[in-house]
């Protein structure tokens, strides 16, 4: 039953997994961006909410409200602002100022917040539970879960069912003749890093409300959204939701087996994948 | 009409004359211990081991297109293989730091064979998890102090010299050879038939494949040899420190961070940038330090506006101003015209 | 005298250091159409792309109504009313047929085009307006593009190689198709490397080798002598 319920939990664990990678699977398919502050802007918001919460007394989910517009403007200005001028053929300017970015927003948090980790409080719903077959689920990860199923199912919806959607393949396809068509790829883009970054607010709310996070913590965060990606297969959001489940699975079955192997166990999934299955489990884009 | 005779030869007279500075330059960086202060001399120690891993990573990212923000692992992998070789190995600690490198080496083919599934900036990433892959399984080692690390025995700091004057003498010497090995092979790589296949794949990887040049070979070789001369770096790095733990040992942020910061403000792509983007380090850092925090601010701030605005870095700058180069790699033409 | 709806003045462009167009000089009346001849490597496709706003130019080089827009992006000359059937279809591949059709049309200018005349023009689009765009052959690829480029409803229209690699009988019923597309007052310029099918549609004629224009003159009226001199530059 303790091997059930670590696969279980690692399963709910998944779900947080996704949210971290949704944003960076979307970038990368609409502009072949590969975000190294990802993870950054992931801790970003949890600050952000933490600093709603704090000064409204809010609840950190009702946060969500004022956080994932925010981190939304922030998105679109930091792509037509910065981001925009890196993009062209060589991989080197997006890579380097995106890392130059992780590392003035782990020190402006140091700088805003200290060193300290914070954890936000969300009262009753962190530690309710509903028992189920003899397993007992926290209603949070189980939250986190459904939330998790459904912004992927949105993003889904967006990408295939909208007008935006359809502005976002096209311009990913060939940005040359997606602006004959009338669209301005700056813009197109910056839309798309903000619905990045309105995922990325969900995910960084939920982060500090299951842990405590400090102004190191993004880097780490990067790196399960990578993997989700790299597992799922480039380009497949469902798939990047298998992905993040698989590496909260073996995080979980690591951690029973010794604590200390917990996240050495998830990396090994990684490479374990990566291995044998070099285009992830379910790789939709080539190139 | 004129005759005219060309020669074409990569010298020139600004790299003749950098040659005989440099030689000036490296002669009374020699004599340190007898004009140079304790202080001055741990800094410019530290500066020598910066100026290596920098040229280092220029050589992948500016040269072979392999943009790592892992190198953490091999400046780590190489530190504790320093603390397991002379503790458990009993090996003397200069021959520890060779082994290092021969160890380093060994472990970047089965890595190098994985993570080269992983394109361009997934690449990048891919580096940060073996990194963090290296961290965990250190962390996991209890005879190396487990998560919180260990120290070099006293016996085995004194098998390098006997006084804390000759230990520092000998420490300092290493990290300018380090240096000096370093860049040395770098340019003579890049000006080997490998090497300028690799310019070749920077420039045009679609062409350099059609020419027959073997991408993944040339690559494969780069991050081997890198990965072991990182590795030798990161001894020497914790021989100065005498401590190691599985977090300062896989830093990002001291030995990828400050590394790519240096090559990309002082000029990626070129031999020089790392030469010039690590003065241009040390002074703000010795000005900066004491802002804290601030200091990183600046620097993200000011390696982002390069690369957007100057992405050749300021070696790149003055070279396209001025048309000269220390580093003799291109060939020039000359004429010499008799009337 | 109106005014051209398209007017080149000694229009110059570069692709990096090489030279593709020397001082062309072009005019374009309202609900003309002409055809823009010449061998491959002669400049037409530079051409197209200078005016559709691809390649950045000289702003007064390129004027539209009078208007210069050398210089503008090319989602801002699209908004203009100027549209591009480009050369080799150039489908976005992850859209279905349909939705290639509808991005032709997010512009939302005003017109007789829509889905609906689209589908009418082309009837077998609308039998596969589900299929992925790259499951068509490579005529209904030709007919998509040319619908998604109406479906904008421009007052100008550039077709650049719209025969090139197709069977002649989808040339045939391509070209046959064409008269109704640019009959209703819509301005075209048609690039071609088949002279007598660019002549049979085309008002007038232009004929560039290497960058510049060797012959200009009423489709009707040019000798197949002065074509060839133009073409390829002997007698």
């Amino acid at each position: 039953m303790d091997w059930v319920n670590a696969i279980v939990q690692g399963t709910l664990l998944g779900g947080l997994y996704a949210l971290f990678a949704a944003g960076l699977s979307l970038i990368f398919g609409v502009m072949r961006l590969v975000n190294i502050a990802h993870g950054d802007l992931i801790v970003l918001a949890a600050y952000l909410g933490l600093t709603v919460v704090v000064t409204t007394g809010l609840h950190p989910l009702l946060a969500l409200i004022i956080v994932i517009p925010v981190m939304a403007a922030i998105g679109y200005a930091l792509q037509r602002g910065i981001l925009n001028q890196t993009l062209g053929d060589d991989i080197l300017p997006p890579l380097l100022v995106t890392f130059g970015l992780s590392v003035i927003l782990q020190n402006v948090f140091l700088e805003g917040y200290t060193a300290d980790p914070q954890k936000m409080d969300a009262g009753a719903i962190e530690t309710a539970s509903i028992s189920l077959g003899g397993l007992s689920l926290g209603i949070l990860p189980l939250l986190t879960f459904a939330i998790a199923v459904g912004v992927i199912a949105g993003l889904q919806f967006i990408f295939y069912r909208t007008p935006l959607g359809r502005s976002f393949r096209a311009v990913s396809d060939n940005q040359d003749i997606a602006q004959l068509m009338g669209l301005n790829k700056r813009h197109i883009f910056g839309l798309a890093m903000a619905l990045a970054l309105a995922v990325t607010a969900i995910a960084g709310i939920l982060l500090g409300i299951r842990t405590s996070f400090d102004p190191t913590a993004g880097g780490a965060r990067l790196i399960y959204g990578f993997e989700a990606v790299i597992i799922g297969g480039l380009g497949n959001l469902w798939g990047t939701l298998v992905g993040g489940v698989i590496l909260g699975v073996a995080q979980t079955i690591g951690a029973k087996i010794d604590p200390g192997w917990q996240l050495l166990a998830g990396h090994i999934a990684f490479l374990f994948v990566l291995a044998v299955r070099p285009n992830g489990l379910f790789p939709r884009v080539s190139g | 009409m004129s005759d005219s005779n060309y020669t074409v030869s990569r010298a020139s007279p600004a790299a003749k004359g950098a040659a005989v500075a440099g030689a000036v330059i490296l002669i009374v960086l020699i004599l340190a211990p007898w004009w140079a202060g304790r202080a001055d001399m741990r800094l410019m120690g530290e500066l020598f081991l910066y100026l290596a891993l920098a040229s280092l990573w220029n050589l992948m990212a500016g040269y072979a297109g392999l943009v790592s923000v892992g190198q953490q692992a091999y400046v780590g992998f190489g530190g504790y293989m320093l603390f397991a070789l002379t503790i458990f190995g009993g090996l003397h600690p200069v021959v520890a730091i060779a082994g290092a490198a021969v160890l380093g080496a060994l472990i970047s083919v089965p890595v190098a064979a994985l993570i080269f599934r992983l394109r361009g900036a997934y690449f990048a990433i891919g580096t940060w998890v073996i990194a963090e892959v290296f961290r965990l399984s250190f962390a996991q080692i209890s005879a190396l102090g487990g998560g919180s690390g260990s120290s070099l025995p006293v016996d085995i700091v004194r098998s390098l010299s006997s006084s804390r004057s000759g230990r520092e003498a000998l420490s300092y010497w290493m990290a300018l050879g380090a240096a000096v090995l370093v860049i040395a092979a770098v340019y003579l790589f890049l000006r080997s038939r490998r090497g300028l296949a690799l310019t070749a794949i920077r420039d045009n990887e679609l062409a350099a494949g059609s020419l027959g040049i073997d991408i993944w070979k040339t690559k494969f070789v780069v991050y081997v040899v890198t990965s072991a001369l990182t590795a030798m770096l990161g001894a020497l790095i914790f021989l100065q420190k005498l401590r190691i733990s599985p977090d300062a040992a896989f830093s990002v942020n001291d030995w990828t961070a400050f590394v790519i910061f240096i090559v990309v403000i002082g000029g990626i792509g070129t031999i020089e940038g790392p030469i010039i983007g690590t003065l241009i380090f040390f002074a703000l850092r010795e000005t900066l330090a004491d802002l804290g925090t601030t200091y990183l601010i600046v620097l993200g701030v000011v390696a982002i506006v390069v690369m957007l605005k100057a992405p050749k870095g300021v070696w790149g700058y003055v070279r396209e101003r001025y048309q000269i180069q220390v580093f003799p790699l291109r060939y020039r033409v000359k004429t010499d015209s008799r009337n | 005298m109106p005014e051209p709806i398209l007017s080149l003045n000694a229009l110059d462009a570069h692709y990096g250091d090489f030279q593709a167009l020397y001082g062309v000089d072009m005019a374009l009346d309202d609900g003309e159409v002409i055809a823009i001849i010449g061998a491959n490597g002669a400049g037409k496709t530079t051409l197209l792309r200078s005016v559709s706003g691809l390649m950045s130019n000289a702003a007064d080089q390129i004027r539209y109504r009078g208007q210069p827009i050398g210089m503008l992006r090319a989602d801002e000359v699209a908004a203009l009313g100027i549209a591009l059937v480009p050369e080799g279809r150039q489908l976005f591949p992850s859209l279905s047929v349909e939705e290639n059709l509808l991005i032709g049309g997010r512009l939302k200018r005003p017109g007789p085009w829509n889905l609906r005349s689209v589908f009418e023009l082309f009837p077998v689009l609308e039998e596969r307006r589900a299929y992925p765009s790259t499951a068509l052959s490579g005529g209904q690829q030709q007919m998509v593009a040319i619908g998604r480029a109406l479906m904008s409803n421009p007052d100008l229209i550039l077709f650049d190689e719209i025969s090139l690699g197709l069977a002649p009988v989808i040339i045939k019923s391509i070209y046959d198709a064409l008269p109704g597309i640019v009959g209703e007052g819509m301005s075209a310029v048609i690039v071609e490397q088949d002279i007598s099918k660019a002549l049979s549609v085309s008002d007038r004629v232009y004929c560039l080798m290497e960058g510049r224009v060797t012959l200009e003159g009423a489709s009707n009226s040019v000798s197949r002598d002065a074509i060839s001199h133009a073409y390829f530059g002997i007698d």
